[in-house]
């Protein structure tokens, strides 16, 4: 099973995450169609892969949603919504779909899924074999682990630095190796994330 | 008959689980609010968090919008800084609305604290060299006027406000000299405006200077190395040091109100 459990720091213990990634995915104007009609066994966060640059990246986006959910202002429909909306650096959700969402053409596709467990309802509630079940089935790509070298092969930087506003910075100097030089974007992405909305 | 201090209660984002990592540590306070050492994501990712908690004194309608105005303010400055190339701590997440801002952990020790190791007992005057210290000034005035270059003023430096980052791989080993290597972080910018102004440089500068001499008495002399760097640092540097002349012959205050 390539479904990872996710553990986060400072989100509230009834929380579960799980994630995963498939590579070359064939049915995403599936998926994408099943996400449009709001078919509620789809409701997961589908990423597209490309706008993602690493598991910082991606874990960041999710704390931020999940905080909000915590703090009781979702100001998307669900926490998934408000995942896909923490990539954004606006508050326009379409937009955000749009960008980091998947469309009919997502070649590479990073599913979120997120369980709130209650108090007593814990058999209600899907385990982790049961999302993987429906995912394995449902999403016809190649499932990979969701590691941050797998992550930057999927990235589309040029698409990157124009969401978040990261060509010409004048702090990122042209000697830098590549390696420094990619950490302080990824530096500046969390910053613009976590920036959105002020 | 004494009742032990009650801790302060946790800002809501600390009082959910960290996985094996450690609890969350005070590390200061402030009239304003209080510094966290704490993880963001995971157990391996240190960072810093400020939390300004509820004033009660404040009508709570008022109390909401300036907590929230100073955690944006705070966190659009850093950002701000960093994009220029400025060392200050990156910006992790924030809830302007809960009142708390995750930010890098700086490692190292306030150059407060290097500069008071490196001067040690010594006496007044420097007998010895002073290659390094002289250095570590200039890294501080270069850090200054690279921050006002952004357009940003501090508000409250101090050499607590600034950090050493050590060197990775260092290979000094006489311990004073390791104590004022590093790169110079500025932090805490609780208090930063937005300003280009001569003037408000020049204040930045001169509570800086006063800062100095209070804190390090004995090396008051060394701090013209720092505004040396400074003047460096742009083609309006050398106009605030002139300004800052004027301000030291009047004080941080200049329409006497207040």
């Amino acid at each position: 099973m390539s479904l990872e459990t996710l553990t986060i720091d400072h989100l509230p213990p009834n929380y579960c995450v799980y994630a995963a990634l498939f590579r070359d995915v064939s049915n995403p104007d599936f998926l994408h169609a099943q996400l449009l009609a709001r078919n509620n066994a789809y409701d997961f966060a589908f990423i597209d892969a490309s706008s993602v640059i690493s598991r910082l990246h991606l874990l960041s986006a999710i704390f931020r949603g999940l905080t909000t959910l915590a703090d009781g202002t979702l100001t998307a429909t669900t926490p998934h919504a408000e995942i896909v909306l923490s990539f954004g650096v606006n508050n326009n959700v379409s937009d955000a779909y749009r960008r980091y969402g998947i469309s009919p053409k997502t070649k590479d596709v990073i599913v979120v899924k997120v369980v709130v467990t209650e108090e007593g309802k814990e058999q209600e509630s899907q385990s982790a074999e049961e999302i993987w079940a429906h995912l394995a089935e449902n999403v016809k790509g190649t499932p990979t682990e969701l590691t941050d070298a797998e992550i930057a092969k999927s990235t589309d930087w040029q698409k990157m630095r124009k969401y978040y506003g990261l060509n010409n910075v004048p702090g990122i100097q042209k000697g830098w190796s590549e390696e420094r030089r990619d950490k302080e974007l990824e530096a500046l992405v969390v910053m613009k994330m976590a920036l959105r909305g002020l | 008959m004494t009742t032990p201090i009650p801790p302060f209660p946790l800002p809501r984002v600390l009082t959910y689980p960290t996985a094996p990592g450690p609890p969350p540590l005070l590390i200061a306070q402030g009239a304003e609010g209080r510094l966290y050492k704490t993880t963001h994501l995971h157990p391996s990712r240190p960072c810093a968090l400020k939390y300004r908690p509820p004033k009660p004194y404040r009508h709570p309608i008022l109390d909401a919008r300036l907590t929230k105005a100073r955690i944006a303010a705070e966190a659009k400055v850093l950002d701000r800084c960093r994009r220029e190339g400025v060392s200050v701590p990156a910006v992790y997440a924030l809830d302007a609305a809960a009142g708390w801002l995750m930010m890098e952990w700086i490692e190292g020790v306030p150059v407060r604290a290097g500069i008071n190791t490196w001067l040690g007992e010594r006496g007044e005057e420097g007998e010895g060299e002073e290659g390094p210290i002289v250095e570590l000034m200039g890294r501080m005035g270069d850090a200054v006027g690279r921050l006002h270059g952004t357009g940003i003023v501090h508000g409250d430096l101090t050499t607590s406000n600034m950090m050493l980052r050590p060197v990775v791989g260092s290979t000094t080993t006489d311990a004073r000299r390791r104590a004022v290597e590093g790169e110079v972080v500025v932090i805490d910018f609780g208090l930063a405006t937005q300003s280009s102004s001569d003037e408000d440089r020049a204040v930045d500068l001169y509570v800086l200077e006063r800062a100095f001499a209070s804190t390090h008495p004995r090396a008051e002399r060394l701090f013209g190395h720092l505004l040396a760097a400074y003047g460096r640092t742009s083609k309006k540097a050398p106009g605030v040091l002139r300004k800052l002349e004027e301000v030291r012959l009047r004080g941080r205050k200049k329409s006497m109100l207040g």
